[in-house]
Formats: structure tokens, sequence, C-alpha cells
């Protein structure tokens, strides 16, 4: 049973790291921009954190700057996108190859070093509590935050007024335009919030999940966050639950490596990449419900006449 | 009539707006008084869109100078506009289909207000004016006409004291269009002003007391549209009377395409289902189908043409032979050749050369194998265009350079030339100039007269009238029986529009209407 | 202020002129860069632009380098003219490598000359299956292409891994992870003595000429790529969409499994963990800066070998890490995308 605990856990803690990225994108989607870059753009933001740490020995600086490093990358892309007018999935693309690049680049120096050691959390009563207290409560406080910001979601797109904007210049930029909203700078900012949680996605993986740099750690997260978006249908809530889902996935290959099953550890480490094309290929078979609820102008983009 | 010290509601004087390749407006004066229907009549690339942008403030003109009850103004942006009380209903709706009408009406008004507080609002005034609508419905589940309710009660809710309406009748049923008038009648008697874009004479006369005609983006008249007649404004609006179309009635020869008890599911689950269509159409003859938008002309269009060629319920063949299952190149084969209701992206690729433009619907110029003869097909090119007066930079340039009018003549010519046995058209003079307009109709005549069965699908009364033999009505999904030219009037067209025709077994014995 | 205005016709000039305004800015921000990590730029600039044309035989490498990077760019010309994005062909290589790899492993000192050409074939089909999974997906459920072949790059590493740690392992190789090498019957031919260039350049260049031919003169490649321009016109005239992506998906396949074998019966000569060298990557940008066509993408492969060959002197020479071969493809790539803005953009002045 404590197997089961440790196993819950460490899904949550997974989880985190697609659960933030992906309601980075999931911004990004709601007002009509797909931002291929999210690979990139976790790996420019993961070393950033990282050789923040290394600095300055202060986790939150780490956090800030990889969110810096994911809004700063996310910017560029936006202005080509939004004013430029570059296709979106090749300029994503650029930022990705780039990220990869460049991430490995400036790491080269910091592919050894190590972090001061982890900090431990603990829920003052709950995490006491035989069984559910390390399953649950004695994760980082990021891993309650994901949750939050999953929760402040839904309160901002459906109940406030910004949030009704930012669904209505998804649904329709000419319309928006029409009626007088800044629909660039909406898509801008929109943009530039999606990168910085991203690249808080990434700084938590090299400076709390896996706290070292090693080249192109991100190992494809960034594309299941981008998958994770639309297999959610767009809704926070349900993003969250596929982040933790993935989470599982994951983890559940160490566990059937650690159980002694015998199966090529290839295969086991093929199983999330695996999981995510079955998933997409069962969400993606009904149009409508895909058009029922992508924002319409995804992808699209949008020249003020 | 306003005394001569009350300021106007709005006045325009000497506004300009270049674009690179056009002058939008030329040293245009406009003044509208406190209280009055003013209209403003010109002809599809006057200059009408781009001066009301300018007015709402969505385009800044680049000469000239704005002012509102007196008073000078620079109107930045729409939210400006809102301020002052200048209030828009657009011609192609700026609604979101996925959010209710509430959440549509709260984005057009300024923040100040919650989501509660608007929905009553919006019950209050739609209850004032007779118009009825549910707040929390999604948008895309309303109909054409109740969208524009929508856009209306938006525009009421910020008290205006303009309302700028932009050719908003060409999406309602005549029944509807009267509704509308009598909306617009209550908000002028209150005091506000109304700017009345259109192209249709007769509805100007019914609202309008003042008129302003544009031209090539300069005034050319301002007048009172009661006392002119059609001729005059149409001499004021394209400087010339309205070309007569010759319409001979002809005996019509055997069916070419027959249609019977066609069912068909929309693809598209915001759309209009196909049931128990049967039509028929014979060579030598133009049948019309008549009916606004969203009661399933495109899904019927998409059948036609090949581009759904999924099994359907009933039956559809040319000249005896099933089309079912058919696609658009087998369907050429036969000669069943269709010009769509969108240009650019449709009937032809934007970026591409009229050239290669033409390798969408004709094989000529390709050889064995599929080899392109790219001298033969520029050759083909250059000829299309000289015999239908394509105004265009030569084969080679791209169909998104031309003007709407140009590319409409290149595309219908390009199915002409076909020589088809049945041309399908759908909305073939929407957005284009009068001239071209003319020309292609008079074209479409010529083509009948020489023996092709012509189908025609408009939301133009007037042009299915000059046109067709004979007419049906869509409504919701489902076709009325035809009725011929003599016996169609714009009242029984418009009662059919909502779907209340008798059935042919009533029709046979001369009874009467069904009361639905 | 400056401000972008639609030119009616996408401008001929700045079609051609956007490359080289691109490479121009990407030399330029390298020569900060090189200046910032305290390295000679005229000497960084050698390494990339002179060194790898200096002598006969740095062509040859050079052209040994473009080779896959071309044949990968001309299937995925096709793909991106479809509006198809099929961005797995680093995915499709290493499976057409695979199967190369097995169809050699079963040759012997006894097998015949030609050998080489039932690799490449296997090659070839390796590929085109693997790009077909994607084409399934996407045909039959609709799965985003992205998405799919991207997680199928990762699926075959996987595979390549299994094998070479597993069944495929050289029992005389000390442990390593490699296979054994094969013989030479199955060795792609060389094309002169003194060079490793093979018989790989010329089916390349075969493969570009035939590509202009498709895309410039056929009927089917104008609907292909009618389909990629503007779906809704294919509907009308009656393309049909599946064929298009099916088209797309396999040619690109079989372009990637075809450089795949020839990676890895030529100049490799065994499959190992490092086969893939992110060629199906770059070659997304060898196919934008080539302007997706045949003449353009030849330009272009030379233009990334060079950035690959300099990475490597910059390393050994200059002491720079390899990786600031991946920044310039990435700057490129952007550069490239930003000018090409001015193909339908005019920039314009204007007074606020």
């Amino acid at each position: 049973m404590e197997a089961y605990a440790l196993l819950l856990a460490a899904t949550l803690n997974a989880g985190t790291v697609l659960a933030l990225a992906a309601l980075g994108l999931l911004i990004n989607e709601k007002a009509g921009v797909v931002n291929l870059g999210a690979e990139g753009l976790m790996l420019c933001a993961a070393i950033a954190g990282f050789v923040a740490v290394v600095h300055t020995g202060s986790d939150l600086l780490g956090f800030a700057a990889g969110m810096g490093a994911g809004a700063l990358l996310a910017a560029l892309f936006g202005v080509l996108v939004i004013w430029l007018g570059t296709n979106q999935y090749a300029t994503g693309l650029a930022l990705s190859l780039f990220g990869v690049g460049f991430s490995a680049f400036v790491g080269i120096k910091y592919v050894q070093e190590k972090l001061p050691p982890r900090p431990q959390f603990s829920w003052p009563v709950l995490g006491d509590i035989p069984l559910l207290g390390p399953a649950l409560f004695k994760q980082h406080p990021l891993v309650y935050g994901a949750m939050l910001i999953a929760a402040a979601l839904i309160w901002f797109l459906y109940k406030s007024r910004t949030g009704l904007v930012l669904r209505a210049v998804g649904e329709s930029p000419a319309s928006a335009h029409a009626l007088g909203y800044p629909v660039r700078l909406i898509r801008l900012a929109a943009v530039v919030a999606g990168g910085a949680l991203c690249g808080l996605a990434g700084a938590y993986l090299s400076v709390i999940y896996t706290p070292l740099w090693v080249e192109g750690m991100v190992a494809g997260k960034g594309w299941i966050a981008l998958a994770l978006t639309t297999f959610a249908t767009w809704r926070p809530a349900r993003v969250l639950l596929g982040a933790y889902l993935f989470g599982g996935v994951t983890m559940l290959q160490f566990h059937l490596q650690g159980a002694g099953v015998d199966v090529p550890s290839q295969m086991l480490t093929a199983l999330p990449y695996v999981a995510t094309i079955v998933v997409l290929a069962l969400i993606s078979r009904n149009p409508t419900w895909i058009r029922v609820n992508m924002p319409a102008s995804l992808g699209k983009p949008f020249h003020p006449g | 009539m306003s005394s001569p010290s009350q300021a106007s509601r709005l006045q325009l004087a000497g506004i300009t707006k270049r674009y690179p390749s056009v002058v939008a407006n030329q040293n245009v004066d406009l003044r509208v008084e406190p209280g009055q229907a003013h209209a403003v009549l010109g002809e599809n690339g006057a200059g009408k869109s781009t001066l009301m942008k300018i007015i709402y403030g969505a385009v800044k003109p680049d000469e000239g100078h704005i002012e509102f009850n007196g008073k000078p103004v620079h109107i930045r942006n729409p939210q400006q506009a809102r301020a002052l009380g200048i209030s828009m209903v657009f011609q192609h709706f700026s609604l979101f289909d996925t959010l209710s009408v509430a959440e549509n009406v709260w984005l057009g008004l300024d923040k100040s207000l919650s989501l509660a507080e608007v929905t009553r609002r919006i019950e209050a005034k739609a209850s004032e004016y007779g118009l009825d609508i549910a707040p929390d419905r999604p948008v895309h589940t309303l109909s054409v006409g109740e969208m524009q309710r929508v856009e209306i009660l938006r525009a009421l809710l910020t008290h205006p004291q303009l309302l700028i309406l932009d050719e908003p009748t060409s999406v309602l049923t005549p029944q509807a269009v009267d509704k509308l008038f009598m909306v617009l009648n209550k908000l002028v008697s209150q005091g506000c002003s109304l700017l009345y874009i259109s192209h249709k004479l007769h509805e100007i006369r019914a609202l309008c007391s003042a008129c302003t005609v544009l031209r090539g983006g300069q005034v050319t008249g301002v007048c009172d549209p009661r006392q002119e007649s059609n001729a005059s404004l149409s001499r004021l609006m394209i400087g010339a009377e309205p070309p007569a179309l010759a319409h001979k009635a002809r005996a019509p020869g055997p069916v070419v395409l027959q249609a019977q008890g066609l069912n068909l599911v929309s693809e598209d689950p915001f759309g209009m289902d196909l049931q128990g269509i049967d039509l028929q159409v014979h060579s030598g003859e133009v049948v019309g189908i008549a009916g606004v938008s969203g009661n399933g002309q495109r899904e019927l269009m998409y059948a036609l043409s090949g581009e759904d060629a999924r099994p359907l319920g009933g039956s559809l063949s040319m000249e005896g032979a099933s089309l079912v299952g058919l696609g658009p190149q087998a369907r050429r084969q036969l000669g069943l050749h269709f010009v769509p209701e969108e240009r650019l992206g449709r009937g032809a690729v934007p970026a591409m050369s009229l050239a290669h433009n033409l390798l969408l619907t004709r094989a000529e110029s390709v050889g064995a194998g599929g080899w392109i003869r790219t001298g033969a097909l520029a050759e083909q090119a250059r000829g299309l265009i000289e015999r239908f007066r394509v105004k265009a930079g030569g084969p080679h340039a791209a169909a998104q350079s031309l003007s709407g009018g140009n590319l409409q003549k290149f595309i219908v010519g390009r199915e002409i030339e076909a020589q088809p046995r049945l041309l399908i058209l759908s909305q073939p003079t929407w957005g284009v100039d009068v001239g071209a307009a003319a020309q292609i109709r008079s074209q479409v005549l010529a083509l009948r007269d020489a023996g092709c069965a012509v189908l025609l699908v408009s939301e133009e009364l007037d042009e299915l009238f000059e046109m067709c033999d004979r007419l049906h009505v869509i409504a919701k999904g489902r076709l009325s029986p035809s009725l011929d030219r003599e016996q169609a009037t714009v009242a029984r067209i418009g009662e059919w529009m909502s779907g209340l025709w008798p059935s042919p077994a009533q029709l046979d014995t001369g009874g009467a209407h069904a009361q639905a | 202020m400056l401000r972008l205005e639609a030119r009616p016709q996408p401008s001929r000039a700045w079609t051609y002129a956007s490359p080289l305004l691109a490479i121009a800015i990407t030399v330029l921000l390298g020569v900060l860069l090189f200046m910032a990590l305290g390295k000679d730029p005229v000497r960084g600039l050698q390494m990339f632009f002179w060194e790898p044309i200096k002598t006969k035989y740095a062509l040859g490498e050079l052209m040994v380098k473009a080779t896959p990077l071309l044949l990968i760019a001309l299937g995925l010309a096709v793909c991106f003219r479809s509006n198809v994005w099929n961005i797995g062909a680093e995915g499709q290589f290493i499976i057409g490598a695979v199967c190369a790899g097995g169809v050699a492993l079963l040759a012997d000192k006894e097998s015949g000359r030609w050998m080489w050409l039932a690799v490449v074939a296997a090659g070839m089909l390796g590929g085109m299956a693997w790009a077909g999974l994607t084409a399934v997906l996407r045909d039959r459920f609709n799965a985003s292409e992205i998405l799919v072949s991207l997680m199928l790059v990762y699926v075959a590493d996987m595979v390549l891994s299994y094998l070479v740690y597993g069944p495929w392992k050289d029992p005389a190789g000390f442990n390593f992870p490699q296979s054994k090498t094969f013989e030479a019957a199955t060795q792609i031919p060389r094309l002169m003595s003194g060079s490793r260039v093979s018989v790989g350049l010329l089916l390349a260049l075969a493969a570009a000429a035939a590509l202009w031919v498709f895309l410039f003169r056929t009927r089917a490649g104008f609907a292909q790529q009618v389909g990629g321009l503007a779906p809704a016109a294919a509907r009308y005239a009656g393309f049909s969409s599946r064929r298009a992506l099916w088209t797309a998906l396999l040619v690109s396949g079989a372009a990637a499994g075809l450089a795949g074998a020839l990676e890895v019966a030529g100049p490799i000569g065994q499959l190992t963990p490092y086969v893939p060298a992110g060629y199906g990557f770059a070659a997304i940008i060898v196919a934008f800066v080539g302007r997706l066509h045949p003449a353009g993408m030849v330009l272009s492969a030379i233009l990334m070998s060079m950035f690959y060959i300099g990475g490597e002197l910059a390393q050994s020479r200059l002491g720079l890490p390899k990786s600031i071969t991946g920044v310039f493809q990435g700057l490129l790539l952007f550069c490239l995308l930003a000018c090409d803005t001015l193909v339908t953009y005019r920039l314009r002045l204007r007074k606020a």
C-alpha cells in the first residue's frame, strides 16, 4: 500500500510539469494562437532556471528566471506571428528548433553542476496522516499551485469579463475587431502569459523535479502538453486531469521496471508517447465535439483590414 | 424640417480616404439631421462601407473633419463612437457563435454593467420593440434573422443618437423587412437619426426622407428619395439607367436535372438538413431558388455540385444517369458545371494565376499523363479574359489581384465556355458592380437561349424575377413547389420563405394557402 | 511609424531576396555571437563559409552531408505545400535506417554486388510505413499529424535503441550498443575514389528534378498544391484531400527512409544509437529556406551542410560547443520567417 501512496505522490509531481505547460498553452489557444514552440521554450526556461539557482541559490529566482525566459521567447514568437503575420506552425517550429539548440549551447557549462539540497515540504497536520499524507500532502508548493492556477483559469475564463473578451477574440477576431477591441494586443498578452506558465513548467522540471541539467531534458513534454490541450477540449479542469493521467503513465513505467516486469526498458520509455497517440486518435474522432469546443480562429492569422 | 439654428446630428466635410490601389472616399460631404432617416445609396465598391467605418471609428480619414451635434470630434475607435452615441449594425454580423445572446450584447456595451443587469435590459428593450429573443441561447442556434435582432438590440441598448445600418435586409424575408422598418420608424420618432446603407431603391423610398448618393468614392447627389424615380436614382448611382435584360419566353426542352425526395444530413453540426427536395430543371430554362441564407442553400449546393458526394436519401440524376456518389470531376464529365458563392478560396485559388485557376475545372490544356502544357494554358486564359472583358493584368495575374466583379466574370466565363448541359450558379452577382452584374446576367440568359439548363440560387429577389422562368423557395431545408414567373409576387415568395406553402395537392386544386 | 501594407500580388523580387536577407542577418548575428564569446569573428566565418569548400575533399564532405538533407527536404516540400505538417521526418529517417540495416545484416560474404539496391529499397519502404502510420491516424481518426508524427520520432528512437542494445547487438562488439558492420556488398557505391560521395548524391539530384516536374508540370502536383493553398477550392475542383494526404506522407516517408538507408549503408556502415543526427529537423529548415522549391532547396541544403561542418570545425579548432550549429539553424529559420513578411507586405513610413 505504501508503494501506491508513493506512486500517487509521484504522479501528482510528474503531472505538474505537464499541467503548468498545458494550462499556459490553453491560454494561448483560447485566444486563437497555437504555439508549437513549447518544447524549445521549456528547454530555454529550464536552463535559465537552473543557471539562476546555481548562481544565487534561490529557487524563487529560478522560477522567476524560467518565467521570464518563457515570456521573452513567447513575446518574440507573438510579434512575428501577430504583427508580421508569419505562419503560426512554422514559427512555432522555428522556436522549438532554436530553443533546443540554444539551451544546449548555454547549458554546456552546467551539465555536471549540482543544486543545493532540495527542500522537503509537508502540510502541518495533513502531512502526518498515514498513507494519505505522503500521497497528497508532502508535495512542493507548485504542485498545489498548478491546481490553484487551474481553478483561477476557470474563474477567469468563464466568470470574468476579461476572460469573455479573450474567448471572443479566439472565437472571431474579426468581430472583436469590429467592436473595437485591440485584438492583436489581447492575443499578444495571451501568448506572453502562456509563455510565462510554460516557462514556469520548464523551470520546475530542472529545479525541482529532476534537479539537474541535461541537453533535451524536456524529452517531449512540451509536445505532450500541446496534445493535452486538444484532448482536454480546451477546458482547464480536464487539462489538469489529463496531466495527472499522463504523469501516471510516466510513473507506471518506473513502477513496472522496479517490479521486475519482463518488458524491454525501451518499450516502457516509449509508453507515454504511445499513450499520447492513442488518446489523440480517440478524442479527434468526433469532429462535432472538436468544432463546438475549439476556439474557431485557432491557427488562423488575423489581419485588421 | 429642422430649423436652421439647430445643429445637425452629424456633419462630414471633405472626408477623403486613400488605399494603395484605390481612393475609397474623395472629398465626401454628408449631413444628417436629428430624427432623420438618411439613406446612403451606391453600388458595390462606391465607398459606402469605408465611409461608415470612418464614422464608427474603425478607420481614420486622411483628410476632412467631422462634427457631431455641432461640436467637432475625432473618433479614434469604436468605443469612443459608442460613447458619443453612434452605434452600428453590421452587414456581416460581428457576433460570437459559441457565446450566448446576453454575452454577445455585453461585449458590445461598455464595461460598467454586470451580465445580469445586461440580461434584464435586453428583456426590457426586446419587449418594448416587439423583438422576440431569449438571452441565454447560444448564438449559433439562432436563425440569421434572429442574429440580426441581437445586433439591433445591442445597438439599441447603447441609447444611440445615430444608428448606422449596413445593408440590413439582405438576410431578411419581406415580412421580416416590414417588421424591421416598424422598429426603425419607432426609433426615428424618438429622435434617433438613422444612416441606412443600401442599394435597394424601393426600401430607401419606404423608409428614408433624405439620400446621399455615392459613386466611385464621390458624392453625386443629395435628394429626397420619395421625390425621385427609380430612373433618376439609378442615374445618380451608376451614371446611367439600368440596362434592360432581354428575357424572351421559350419552350423548355427535356429534363436535365432531376432530384426526387432528396434527404441529406448536414456535415456541419450548425448547419441545416435537407428534407424531401423535389427539383427538375429542363434544358432551355432558368429555374430559380429564392431564400434567405441559412435555410439549406449551402448544403443543397454541396450536394448538387458533388462536393458532398455522400450517399443520400431519394434520387438525384442528370439526363437519366444517377449522380449519387459521383464527385465534382465526374459530374463535370456529364456536363454539370457550378459557380460557387465564394469566389476567393473556393471558386478560385487567391494566390495562383488566372491561367492556373483554369485548371480547377477545365482540362483542355492538360496532355497525356497529366502533363500541363503551360503555353496552351496561358493562351486559353488569355482568350477567356478577352471574350469576357475581364480587367486583369494578363493570364499570369494572381486571382486575388482582380476586383470582385472581374474575378466573377472570369469564373462565370470559365464555366460557360465549358459548354455545360447544366449550369448551377449560387449568388452570382453578390458584391459585384452593376456593369459586371449586367454582363453576367445577360451571358447566362444567352446560355439558356442556346439550350443549356440553368439553376440559379440567389438571395436577391429582383435578380430572380428578372432572370427566371420558374421559381422555388427554400426554407428550413425543404423546397417549395415551383411557381411560374407570372404567378410569383414578392408577398407570396415572402410567405413561402417562412415555410408556408401549400402542399402540391392543394396547389393543383387551386385551394387556399395552408396556415401553419 | 512603420506600417505594413498588403501588396496586391506577392512580390517576385522579394521571393528570391528574402532568403538572402535572412542569411545576411543570421551571419551578422553570428558575428556578434562570436564576439560575445571572445572568439575571432573572422576565423569563425572562415570555419563556416570557407573551410567547407576549400578543397576537393572538403567539397565531397559537403555533398555527403547535403545529400540526406536535400532528400528529406524534397519530401517535406511536398508535405508543406499540401498543408500537411509532417515534422516527424526524423522518425521516418530512423526507421528507414533500421529497415535498411536489417536487410544489410542478412548479407554475408557471398552476397551479390547488387545487394545495396535491396538495402536502399528496404529503407524507403520502412520510411513509408512509418509515415503511413501518421497518415492512417489522420485519415481515419482526424488526429493531428503534427503531434502524431512527433510522438513517433520518440518511439522510433526507442525501437532503434531496443535493437542495438538487444537482438541486433554485435556479439563481437565488446558489448557496445552497435550492430555488426555491414558487408561490402551492401555499401552504397562511391561516385569516385578519394571521396566519400556516393551514388546517393545522384539520387538526390534526380529526385529534385522529379519534384520540379511533379510540382510545376503535372496536374497531380497542381492538385496537391491547391489542397494546401485553398482546401475549399480543392474540394470544389474535386481533388481528393485523402489522396493528397497519403501522397504527401508516403513520398516524404520514402524520401526520409531513403536518406536513412544511404547514411547507414554509406558513411556509418552499421547501426548505432547515434544514427539520428537531427537531419529530419534540419531538413525542415532546408525546406523553408529553399522556399519549398527544388532548386532553392539544393542551395539551402548546401548552406545547411556548411553550418554542420562549420560547427564541427568550430568545435575542434575554436573550442566552441557543437550545439552552436543548432543555434544558427534556428536563428536562420526565424530570420527567414520574418523576412518573408516582405513578400506579401510592404513596409511604409506613415505619419502618426
